[in-house]
């Protein structure tokens, strides 16, 4: 596409759609921003510094790692939501909390496993004191371990929340299945609490750190979290495309009706995705308390507007929305810090978020295609 | 005809009154007996306490979830940013009525009365309202949800910010606070100066029978809260109760039926959402800053779903519903769990330091640490028996406690006027 | 109904697009060219047509002929692609359902849409138009609440005559969502009537209803003719507008295949092949 076609598209955009031009002349800003930056030079117009500074391409690129590591657990975490909204037809509002379970079921498993011979009480293993904090590289196997109890731990928790609760509630709307999901997010956040206290617990140390360039740096656990979530991916994209429950999902996800008109066995298909959420969402808690190092009661719930972002940013009901809407939120929450205090990066990711849904509620990558 | 009609009026009233009235003595004798039953000496104080704490959460919360019906329960709009236009207002009024000159280590304000304050924050969570609402209102119910809940949190992290902390505009200095806070003008301390004040003898009589002139305090200020919230179920009954109300129920249940009638819906919602956050706005500032002291860990998302149960509870739709709503969630799930597990004997012994040793008893068949350590973080579980509630409510009584009953919106007697011969002489 | 006529006056004659429908002298409802695209397909394709004042007008077609899109189309539900939409003379074109009905042009839905959670009486008295009590501080504020309680008498008044008229009185404080199907039809009718309305659009207000209730309505539609009202009727039963409608307009594929009185249509082959399923 030529410059002169692509300056009429965006003055055509800018007349047709004010709103969506409006964001993309910031977005061209802080690109044109960004570059200045980086080349170390600063524009001023009428005495007023317009653009620029100074960035170095390693601190970006720490950034940018730091964004995708994050952003590829929240996606994780974010197919299951997308799938329970598109599939059951609700906001979940405890997923946050499914995630916190697995964390917790598979960090007790590994770290209780990993410190057994410490002379610690068992009793205060169970809470993660007393012991040795694993990392990746050290204690692989153990680590791993953990991660399968994390999945299917969460798959259980899953199921039997699924029966007790949106089960009798398959007719209601879809206000109704939130609502009581806030109760389920309520009453599983506060269980954990219960038995693990309020109490934030480290568990998890790097135990190798891996130079990659102009002084970027990436810890064992966070090749770990890298390579698991990448391979989770991809599998969930086989599983989708290639199986024949999949491609029923899927269907699930466009029409209910006309699935269950088709004759897809959808209580099946409603169980599937609890299994399959459920795991990816136990499996990317276990993944960021692997990544951050410590634990506590509400992270999730902290992280589940982040996951909801990543969603609706992604579209809601593709799966792969939800993957690169995680990577596109996780790097906004980090590279916000280029033009913003700390303090205010997470609130960068929000707006986002409300931007996408009021411009294009469909999601960025949304109405394209299913998977 | 007049004349009997406004009696039958007046007697179709008194039940609901009579309800709420019923229903909040029920809990202050509840109380009042769990504090005889734990308090020894210092009983009368200690029942004096609790009800005046908990007579501060349920005004508090009734005014939260009248707010929040005027919003969900008639017009439909699914807000549940509710801590964020809290913290609008108690922020608005904080730095409006913080003093000039607060001294080392304060953030100064404007040291403007405190009604001034109120009203202020009252306005600015309006217009907040306002300007959130003027995109989001076309959004579906859900995703209306997601968008004030994205932005409750982008008010919190904004006035949690540091650079917000103090700023100088025009040479005028204030701000937030930041992370540790803002204190202004205290409410409680002008009612704690009215009651200390002219009603000195009051709290003379109470101290006669051992209750302290805190507590004293505390009961007046949940008397004023309570106080507030019947005057905002005033004003929102004649609201509801009207041509106004009826076009908010319409929208609620088909927006494109409402505006094919003729209706301007956008008007109508903006108004509806409008009112609602000027009540939550009071509410954050009364509430959450009673003590003159506000900062943003007070306004977590927690406290909107909070008032979700609430109002779940009562019934959306009524705003009778939603008093007794505030009231059976904030007296009966939020604050006696609290004060049970605080006063509740555990068997003599003190409760294990988590939950494994307790369970680990159980193996020598001695169930009473973890009885002990059940009731010791009783104030945990109370949430669990939140959500418990609240899901069991959605499945089996989705109408809450009062939200089937017929209340038709109109400000007039709708029998057939000709049907009495005379419907039209009543003019 | 409206005593002056400043359509004729107006309108250019036998414009630009040619219709069919020349004998119509003095429309209060004329489409030109509307045109509604949804992504690429196209559901009205340059469909003109004109209604007469105080004319019951049917508008048929097969399944899928662009019929609701184009009462969706003039009602504002939907803008429109192209094209334009004149009501009593002026230029409606893509305005907001809510400006519509308060000039006086008013729909039904194909499937009633009820308010079911309010009762019958709540239901017609939402209908009004400029209610005094809309105002949020008018129905607040001591003294002007009198106000607004002396303009809802009239309001509950009338709202029971119109039920009245309807016979669904009865019902009046029952939850509409109670009511049966044809009931919810006959609701309908009574809400657009209490807009006070210029011209009505019925789409499919049959469907459902059976045949003393069908009776009764096409009796009442007879009644507000009398009274002036405009009808435009979209519908199935072909013995319904038959008998009813004085002028006939065909839709197929999106564009008006023929027009006319029905014997006009019924001799018209083209309309037989449409809904023998032919191409045309």
């Amino acid at each position: 596409m030529g410059i002169a076609e692509t300056v009429s598209d965006g003055r055509r955009l800018a007349i047709e759609r004010p709103d969506a031009g409006a964001v993309a002349a910031v977005l061209l800003y802080l690109v044109a921003d960004l570059t200045t930056k980086l080349l170390g030079t600063t524009v001023y117009a009428l005495g007023f510094r317009v653009m620029g500074g100074s960035l170095t391409v390693g601190s970006l690129a720490s950034m940018a790692v730091d964004g995708l590591l994050v952003g590829l657990a929240v996606g994780l975490a974010g197919i299951g939501l997308s799938m329970t909204y598109s599939i059951l037809d609700f906001a979940n509002f405890a997923h946050g909390d499914t995630v916190t379970v697995g964390a917790f079921l598979g960090w007790v498993a590994a770290y209780v496993t990993a410190n057994l011979a410490v002379s610690a009480p068992l009793t205060d293993l169970f809470l993660f004191n007393g012991g040795a904090q694993l990392s990746a590289s050290a204690s692989w196997a153990l680590v791993l371990f953990g991660l399968v109890v994390a999945a299917l731990g969460t798959v259980a928790v899953v199921l039997v929340v699924d029966r007790l609760v949106y089960r009798p509630m398959r007719d209601s709307g879809s206000i109704s299945l939130l609502i009581a999901s806030i109760g389920v997010a309520l009453a599983l956040r506060y269980l954990i609490a219960f038995v693990f206290s309020t109490q934030t617990s480290g568990v998890a140390t790097s135990g190798a750190r891996l130079q990659l360039f102009a002084g970027v740096a990436i810890t064992d656990n966070e090749i770990a979290l890298l390579v698991v979530s990448v391979v989770l991916m991809l599998g969930v994209h086989l599983l989708l495309q290639r199986t024949k429950l999949g491609k029923a999902m899927r269907a699930m996800a466009d029409n209910e009706d006309l699935a269950r008109v088709t004759g897809i066995p959808t209580e099946r298909v409603v169980r599937l995705t609890w299994v399959l959420g459920g795991a990816l969402a136990g499996t990317s808690g276990y993944l960021l308390v692997l990544e951050s190092g410590t634990i506590s009661f509400n992270f999730g719930w902290i992280l589940l507007l982040l996951i909801f972002a990543a969603v609706i940013v992604g579209g809601i009901g593709s799966i792969y929305g939800a993957m690169a809407g995680g990577v596109l939120i996780g790097l906004v929450d980090s590279l916000a810090l280029i033009w913003l205090p700390s303090g205010l990066t997470r609130a960068a990711a929000f707006a986002v978020l409300i931007v996408v849904l009021l411009l294009r509620p469909s999601g960025i990558f949304g109405g394209v295609s299913t998977a | 005809m007049t004349g009997f009609e406004d009696v039958r009026d007046r007697l179709e009233e008194l039940p609901d009154a009579a309800l709420v009235v019923s229903f909040l003595v029920g809990i202050w004798l509840l109380l009042t007996a769990l504090a005889f039953s734990v308090g020894g000496a210092q009983s009368a104080n200690l029942a004096a306490g609790f009800v005046g704490s908990v007579t501060v959460l349920v005004g508090a919360y009734a005014i939260l979830t009248l707010a929040l019906n005027l919003q969900w329960g008639y017009t439909g709009l699914f807000n549940i940013g509710i801590a964020g236009f809290m913290a609008v207002g108690a922020y608005t009024t904080a730095i409006l009525t913080a003093p000039v000159d607060p001294g080392a280590g304060g953030v100064p304000g404007f040291g403007l009365p405190l009604w001034v304050g109120l009203l202020g924050g009252m306005v600015m969570a309006a217009i907040v309202g306002a300007i959130a609402a003027l995109p989001a209102l076309r959004l579906r119910a859900d995703y209306l949800a997601i968008v004030t809940v994205a932005l409750s949190e982008i008010i919190r992290l904004f006035v949690n910010w540091g650079g917000v902390a103090e700023v100088q505009v025009f040479g005028k200095r204030f701000g937030t606070g930041g992370a540790t806070g803002i204190s202004f003008e205290s409410p409680d301390e002008i009612v704690a100066t009215l009651v200390n004040g002219p009603g000195q003898p009051l709290v003379t009589a109470a101290e006669s029978v051992g209750i302290s002139g805190p507590n004293v305090v505390n009961m007046a200020y949940g008397l004023s809260l309570l106080g507030i919230a019947a005057g905002s179920y005033w004003v929102l009954s004649r609201l509801v109760n009207s041509p106004f109300g009826r076009v908010l129920k319409a929208i609620r249940e088909d927006e494109t039926v409402t505006q094919s009638l003729g209706k301007d819906t956008r008007l109508f919602k903006i108004k509806a959402f409008m009112i609602g956050c000027a009540l939550m706005g009071l509410a954050g500032a009364l509430f959450r800053g009673s003590a003159g002291y506000i900062s943003p860990a007070q306004f977590r998302p927690v406290i909107t779903f909070y008032v979700f149960a609430a109002l779940i509870i009562g019934g959306s739709g009524s705003n009778t519903g939603s008093i007794l709503g505030a009231a059976t969630f904030s007296a009966l799930l939020f604050y006696l769990p609290a004060r049970l597990g605080e006063y509740v004997p555990t068997f003599g012994q003190s409760a294990p330091g988590n939950v494994f040793e307790a369970v680990a008893a159980l193996g020598s068949l001695d169930p009473t640490p973890l009885v002990a350590y059940t009731v010791s973080n009783v104030s945990t579980l109370r949430f669990v028996l939140i959500g418990v509630v609240l899901v069991y409510i959605i499945q089996n009584q989705p109408a809450g406690l009062l939200g089937h009953r017929n209340e038709p919106a109109t400000s007039v007697d709708l029998t057939r006027p000709h049907a009495a011969d005379g419907g039209e002489a009543d003019e | 109904m409206s005593d002056a006529e400043p359509v004729g006056t107006e309108r250019t004659p036998e414009s630009e697009v040619p219709t069919t429908s020349d004998a119509i002298d003095s429309p209060l409802l004329e489409v030109q060219g509307l045109r509604k695209e949804f992504g690429g397909v196209t559901a009205v394709d340059g469909t003109s047509f004109k209604v007469g004042t105080g004319a019951l007008t049917g508008l048929i077609g097969p399944n899928g002929a662009g019929k609701s899109t184009t009462f969706n189309c003039i009602t504002g539900i939907h803008e429109p692609t192209g094209g334009t939409v004149r009501f009593d003379g002026h230029d409606v074109t893509g305005l907001a359902p809510y400006t519509l009905a308060k000039r006086g042009l008013v729909r039904t839905f194909q499937i009633a849409r009820e308010l079911s959670e309010m009762t019958v009486l709540e239901n017609v008295m939402l209908a009004p138009p400029a209610q005094m009590g809309e105002s949020a501080l008018r129905s607040v504020l001591p003294g002007l609440r009198e106000q607004v309680q002396r303009d809802e008498a009239d309001v509950v008044e009338e709202a029971w005559e119109t039920l009245e008229f309807f016979e669904i009185d009865h019902l009046a404080h029952e939850n509409a969502g109670n009511l049966s199907g044809g009931q919810r039809k006959l609701l309908e009718m009574a809400r657009v009537l209490m807009t006070d309305p210029e011209m009505v659009l019925l789409d499919e207000p049959l469907a459902g209803v059976n045949p003393t209730l069908e009776e009764k309505l096409l009796d009442r539609i007879d009644e507000l003719r009398q009274d002036g009202l405009t009808f435009l009727l979209v519908e199935h039963d072909m013995d319904v507008i038959m008998n009813h409608c004085e002028h006939i307009i065909v839709m197929h594929q999106g564009r008006v295949l023929a027009e006319g009185d029905a014997d006009t249509i019924q001799s018209d082959e083209r309309v037989l092949e449409a809904y023998l399923g032919g191409d045309v």
